[in-house]
């Protein structure tokens, strides 16, 4: 194999074709497939994800497609999978790390921060490597396997982070971060992955990082979100049937201030959404960026629907109080549109 | 243990006695001394420099570890790669980094290695097959593991090699790379630096078992060697890259040594005990090897002297480049945060006559 990007023989490159419906989960899982295919480099490594095909079945028959080579059950050991990650990216591999749930990255976190994302500003190593977080709540997972620990990322660096909320998006997104040769952060809400179905065009599909994608057209007030928050603000429209504008960030780092912007500057009123802790979130520095920016163009103060600064509790009473729900955005929608 | 003594470096049993190193030349024998004479002055005049206050930050240097990271680094091919520590700036000088660099990212030039976007001893030059260490310890371990894995994927016959003090092997992380290593018999060196301290933390409170024997404990060898004789690590080196291209797998070598000076220029060393710096300095790395260069490999004491003047007058030059060299313009602080493309690492200089014969051949 070159340490190049190669391209795989013409036969088994996957062919453009009309879009299909598929799972989120289901588009995560075709694009990685897709990637290994059609580059020899592309591996993958994680906590069970070859014989038994992951914990959520994203890897499920790659062990028996590709080999245990390259798809890679590795030690319980999270700071070993991304550690080897960025030797083998620096060596010209393509590894996409799985963490089993995104709450693990604390284990592996000391080489993703102070190793895989300071190398290039430092010494100038390219560390193009991927790793996938199965992150959010909603299924009583408890206070380690529903959490959104997106702004840990965010105050590092050197990291790509990306959150799709559609299966399109969770397939064009994860190819161009494995080919993107930089450190990107994956997020894949668990809820999403059976729950959300949307047509995926089949073979090479990529989604540029850092562009926001406009989900719905309004012009009374836009709700700024990503991953699952897109869908309950979707839902939240149609049921209040007012003229409400959805961007869909996509990307959080880097983060689409024009798109961000131009949304603001048409509707007036904001309300940013996300299923993470509140304080110094995306919602922050989204809302810090439009007072710096379009504050003249604000009809009302900006607004936060998230959850509180709390661990994500177990039983399911407790954290249906504490992840944003639908009835919260439409209230917040509301409240805004009559201010 | 009794660290009082020095005992645990000097247990005769364990520490392979020193041998010469296979397929060396006399040409390899005058680099071996010229390294390590090298990175002596070299960290010398950059301790000048740190007391005359033009180092921003500390000073670390690897004094009475020099023959380890030379001796190591020797024993590698072009095509192998290395995640180099803060005690090997040997190792650095061996694949082709020049003095002026190494003193120019202590000064936070724009000659300097990282061009004054991290000081010190954090630097590789990727174009010479070095990824630059971090300061979390043993982090580079996992790395390097990772390197190998690339390269046992792909059937090459390269090694990675890095380096550690016997302080990492106590961090959760070393085990991990250790762990990982053995599992896939990955292509890798790891070579352990036992100085005796971890900063001020003798041996005996770093660990129960001396971290050499655990290596059993991960499926491959372990092997203890005089940290202070160049040839005897080269040999050692030299053995486990073979093994580890042979496709059986990685190799722990623990260095027996002394650090010769604080952790950083700001530690002052109270908690050595008395007189273990005294016989340790009996067994200076450099002393040893000029004076086995007279006895036992047919060098005149004059062709020593000479070698260690001319490297002397070298880096005194070098230090000049380096104080020459501007530094870094302001208004780039914010670049280079992300890559545009991957681009493979260089290949390192390996001076061992060994490569240019086969490259002959």
């Amino acid at each position: 194999m070159a340490t190049t990007t190669q391209q795989a023989p013409a036969s088994a490159e996957p062919q453009a074709g009309a879009p299909r419906e598929l799972t989120y989960l289901e588009a995560i899982s075709e694009a990685l497939r897709e990637e290994m295919l059609r580059d020899e480099s592309v591996i993958c490594i994680g906590e069970d994800i070859g014989a038994f095909g992951g914990a959520f079945k994203v890897t499920d028959g790659f062990q028996e497609e590709f080999g245990a080579e390259r798809v890679i059950d590795a030690p319980l050991a999270e700071n070993a999978i991304i550690g080897a990650a960025v030797g083998a990216a620096i060596e010209g591999l393509r590894p996409v790390c799985e963490m089993q749930f995104a709450d693990f990255i604390s284990c592996g976190f000391d080489q993703l921060v102070n190793v895989a994302a300071k190398l290039h500003y430092r010494q100038g190593v390219a560390v193009p490597l991927v790793v996938r977080l199965p992150s959010g709540g909603g299924f009583s997972g408890g206070p380690f396997h529903s959490q959104n620990p997106e702004a840990w990322f965010l105050q590092t660096p050197g990291l790509k982070v990306v959150a799709p909320a559609t299966p399109a998006d969770a397939k064009g997104l994860l190819i161009s971060a494995i080919r993107d040769p930089n450190p990107v952060c994956f997020l894949e809400h668990k809820g999403l992955y059976r729950s959300v179905r949307g047509e995926v065009p089949a073979g090479e599909h990529t989604v540029p990082l850092g562009k926001a994608r406009v989900a719905r057209e309004g012009r009374e007030l836009t709700v700024i979100a990503y991953g699952s928050s897109v869908h309950l603000a979707l839902r939240a429209a149609e049921e209040l049937g007012e003229d409400i504008e959805v961007i869909d960030l996509r990307s959080l780092c880097p983060l689409d201030s024009e798109a961000i912007l131009a949304s603001v500057r048409k509707a007036s009123k904001v309300l940013v959404a996300h299923e993470a802790t509140r304080s110094c979130g995306v919602g922050a520095e989204v809302a810090a960026l439009i007072s710096e920016r379009a504050f003249e163009h604000l009809d009302a103060p900006v607004r936060r629907l998230t959850a509180p600064d709390v661990p994500i509790p177990f039983s399911p009473p407790l954290e249906r109080a504490v992840l944003p729900q639908l009835d919260e955005m439409k209230e917040a929608c509301d409240e805004l549109l009559r201010y | 243990m009794d660290a009082s003594d020095g005992a645990v470096a000097t247990e005769p049993a364990r520490v392979r006695t020193q041998g010469a190193g296979k397929g060396l030349e006399r040409e390899d024998r005058a680099r071996l001394l010229r390294f390590m004479v090298m990175m002596r002055a070299a960290e010398e005049r950059g301790l000048t420099l740190y007391r005359q206050g033009k180092v921003p930050g500390s000073f670390y240097d690897g004094r009475g570890q020099e023959a380890i990271s030379v001796g190591a680094a020797y024993a590698l091919g072009p095509r192998d790669r290395l995640c180099i520590l803060h005690r090997d700036l040997g190792a650095h000088f061996v694949r082709g980094v020049t003095p002026d660099r190494y003193l120019a990212n202590y000064l936070g030039r724009e000659g300097g290695v990282t061009r004054g976007r991290d000081g010190n001893m954090h630097f590789g030059d990727r174009r010479l097959g070095c990824v630059g260490m971090v300061s979390m310890l043993p982090d580079m371990a996992q790395v390097a593991a990772g390197m190998a894995l690339a390269y046992k994927l792909r059937g090459e016959r390269r090694v990675a090699l890095t380096f550690f003090g016997e302080g990492s092997t106590a961090n959760g992380q070393w085990h991990e790379a250790m762990n990982l290593a053995g599992v896939h018999r990955l292509p890798v060196v790891f070579v352990l630096e036992n100085n005796q301290f971890a900063y001020s933390t003798p041996n005996e409170l770093e660990f129960a078992v001396d971290p050499v024997e655990r290596a059993a404990g991960y499926g491959f060898p372990g092997v203890s060697v005089d940290g202070n004789d160049v040839e005897a690590v080269f040999e050692a080196t030299r053995q486990a890259a073979e093994r580890a291209r042979a496709g059986e797998g990685p190799t722990l070598i623990e260095c027996h040594t002394m650090r010769m000076h604080g952790h950083g220029a700001h530690d002052d060393m109270s908690y050595v005990p008395a007189g273990l710096h005294e016989r340790w300095r009996k067994r200076d790395p450099i002393e040893r090897y000029a004076h086995r260069l007279v006895a036992d490999f047919g060098f005149t004491p004059q062709e020593v002297e000479r070698i260690q003047a001319e490297v002397r007058e070298y880096v005194e030059r070098c230090a000049e480049r380096a104080l020459a060299s501007p530094p870094p313009d302001p208004a780039t602080a914010t670049e280079g945060v992300f890559a545009e493309r991957w681009e493979p690492l260089g290949d390192g200089e390996a001076p061992w006559s060994r490569w240019q014969r086969e490259e002959a051949a």
